[in-house]
């Protein structure tokens, strides 16, 4: 375990030891400690290492990772894993918002709340709320899946593209073309697989499972007070 | 002569209305049959104060000349050496702009390519991600940063020798943009995530920061994933330039891009690119002094777009502040857009060679906007970027004359002190004298 204490190794130095890490590195397991709400902790990482940050995050906490596992002990701030490609990052608190903006890939586990925005124009990502999560979620999401334990915000899924999105709990009101879908097995079968990922227990037949109305996908005049 | 009718009263000649001219009701008639807006490309096209407007005064006994083709004039620019370690270095004042594979097809941006980096300049990605082929052929290549992400990936970014963040664009500040679904080819859909054939909204604000002190965050961000190596420029729209320039020196961007409003897009409603946004000959000034009231001139690079056309307009920008310019239209007009060759195809499409504008729906007879593999089959990279290239060289020359007609061995050395205005309202946005006064509307100290 190679732990650096942030508060005195600084930001630059810091990201630049884990940037370093290749593929074949045998210092897989980092613990940062101090980070102090700090941003763009572990940042663009590219390597298959496991990132424990010992307290909150500021923005950007594992913005665009690659490969990496990143855990982040306490609450997180915005766009934590925006733009993700690849591995895996869970926040044992709470996300602030715009969690996994235009995420292209991996996994984003969050134990307690997501705020607004939770996966902003996502692509790809796959994103487990535990707890619940704002408004606007999902706002033209492409593909990827969001998997809601509790409930979710006003105007969940708005101009969503082919994201997909379970959610438990409530959802206050669905955006501009999302709607209600059937739950068929190999959605169950997915969204089992996305919980087991996750390291959540819950049963995906309590889920409902929404998306795309594709009313929307060409424009048409008539559909102009949709948006 | 009027005619006269068989009362023998005679007729007042047929008068069209200022108000109402043909092109305005043409679009009344587009309108009431169609139900939508009219979608275009371009920038725009309505007469606005611009760099015409402004003349050089060129030597006199009070400033003497350089000897044209004999004594050195340089053209050399650094972009954003405040804090990258590795700045972009150019051998021209001229980039290219941003223009997104997509929006353009895979050979045009070769073309861009090859002309840019035989000319010593660098090129732009855009919307849609960067393509093996544009990296390939380009020396420098910004990548555009945009609200959309589409094809945005950190492989790239890390490829990149500057990196744009797109906050607006001139031909539509405050606005997005849709590529239609008729242009979405498999190619561009795998690049963007999306299904093909639907249409593919970009967005108008960035989906994970708002605000100058977000942004100053998301530099941040994206120094540390590329290792503070390459520059960041941040692009705006011509709206406010003076507090935007000042807050994106203050978010921490190493170069500001401004674009007014006759910068091109590729495809935007026609009344948000007429009707929105400021003239770029009103955005230099305000741009230069936000800079200046910084300490910032010089060290952060304003780099002006928005219809630059010659060697007279690059001096011109420069001379009032500016440290570089792109172009964007007038590229892929040296590349063959528009070219009277095709215009039995342009009337075919019910337009005209100089005229066509539809980029948006991908029958492009130059085979520049368009992914049709038999459209674009028709423009040859190779040949595209000599043309460019040719292009980059004369306006560079041009420029060159007039710097040294100005006494200047570096078109950087052209100053406001240069020109003078030829109308009052120049004079005014320009804060550049009125020819043969010593006056502009607004000068300090003096009255209207």
């Amino acid at each position: 375990m190679q732990t650096i204490d942030l508060s005195e190794t600084g930001l630059r130095a810091m990201n630049k030891m884990l940037h370093e890490q290749s593929g074949t590195t045998n210092q897989t397991a980092w613990e940062i400690v101090n980070p102090k709400g700090a941003h763009a902790i572990a940042c663009g990482l590219d390597a298959p290492i496991e990132v424990t940050v010992k307290g909150s995050t500021g923005y950007y906490c594992a913005g665009m990772n690659q490969q990496a596992t990143v855990n982040i002990h306490g609450s997180a701030g915005p766009g934590t894993g925006e733009n993700i490609m690849s591995g895996k990052i869970v926040i044992e608190g709470d996300a602030s918002q715009y969690l996994g903006a235009t995420g292209h890939g991996g996994m984003i586990v969050v134990k307690g709340n997501a705020s607004s925005r939770c996966g902003i124009s996502m692509k790809g990502v796959n994103i487990v709320v535990q707890g619940n999560i704002g408004h606007m979620s999902a706002f033209m999401g492409q593909s990827g899946n969001l998997v809601v334990c509790g409930d979710a915000g006003d105007a969940l899924g708005d101009s969503c593209y082919e994201a997909r999105f379970f959610v438990r709990g409530t959802v206050k009101s669905l955006g501009a073309d999302c709607e209600k879908k059937e739950m068929r097995e190999e959605h169950l079968t997915l969204l089992q697989g996305l919980l087991d990922e996750a390291g959540i227990d819950a049963d995906p037949s309590e889920f409902t499972r929404y998306g795309s109305a594709r009313t929307l996908y060409n424009f048409d005049v008539d559909n102009a007070g949709a948006y | 002569m009027n005619k006269r009718d068989q009362t023998g009263i005679p007729h007042t000649t047929p008068r069209q209305s200022a108000t109402f001219t043909q092109d305005v009701n043409s679009d009344i008639r587009r309108a009431a049959a169609t139900g939508i807006y009219d979608i275009r490309g371009g920038g725009a096209k309505r007469k606005v104060p611009s760099f015409d407007d402004l003349l050089f005064m060129g030597a006199s006994i009070s400033r003497y000349p350089l000897e044209g083709y004999r004594e050195k004039c340089e053209t050399s620019v650094t972009i954003g050496g405040l804090n990258a370690e590795n700045p972009v270095e150019l051998d021209i004042p001229i980039t290219i702009a941003g223009m997104s594979f997509g929006a353009l097809s895979g050979p045009a941006k070769e073309a861009l390519g090859r002309g840019a980096s035989a000319a010593g300049t660098s090129t732009t990605t855009g919307d849609g991600g960067m393509t093996p082929e544009e990296r390939g052929h380009s020396d420098k290549l910004v990548y555009q940063y945009l609200p959309s992400r589409y094809g945005m990936n950190p492989d790239d970014l890390r490829k990149a020798d500057a990196i744009e963040i797109v906050v607006g664009q001139g031909a539509k500040p405050g606005g997005g943009g849709m590529l239609l679904g008729q242009k979405i080819s498999d190619r561009v859909a795998e690049m963007r995530n999306l299904p093909k054939g639907i249409d593919q909204r970009s967005a108008c604000r960035h989906p994970d920061w708002t605000g100058p002190d977000d942004l100053e965050i998301k530099i941040l961000e994206l120094r540390e994933i590329t290792g503070w190596k390459v520059p960041i420029y941040v692009k705006v729209a011509g709206a406010r330039p003076y507090y935007d320039t000042t807050l994106a020196i203050k978010a921490g961007a190493d170069a500001v891009v401004l674009d007014g409003m006759q910068g091109g897009t590729a495809a935007t409603q026609n009344v948000f690119i007429e009707h929105v946004g400021l003239p770029t000959l009103a955005i230099v000034r305000p741009a230069v002094q936000a800079l200046q009231d910084l300490g910032m001139h010089r060290k952060v690079q304003l780099i002006l777009s928005g219809g630059i056309r010659s060697g007279a307009d690059v001096a011109k920008a420069m001379a009032l502040g500016a440290d570089a310019v792109a172009i964007g239209t007038a590229a892929l007009i040296a590349l063959g857009d528009n070219d009277p060759k095709w215009e039995a195809e342009y009337n075919a499409l019910g337009t005209t060679a100089g005229a066509y504008d539809d980029w948006h729906e991908g029958q492009d007879p130059a085979g520049i906007t368009t992914q049709d593999p038999d459209l674009m089959a028709r423009l040859d990279p190779i040949e595209g970027g000599r043309r460019l290239r040719n292009y980059l060289k004369v306006m560079t020359l041009e420029a060159q004359t007039i710097a040294r007609a100005c006494g200047k061995n570096h078109l950087h050395n052209l100053e406001p002190e240069d020109l003078v205005a030829l109308t009052m309202e120049a004079a005014a946005m320009a804060q550049i004298p009125l020819a043969g006064t010593n006056w502009y509307p607004g000068k300090p100290g003096t009255a209207y």
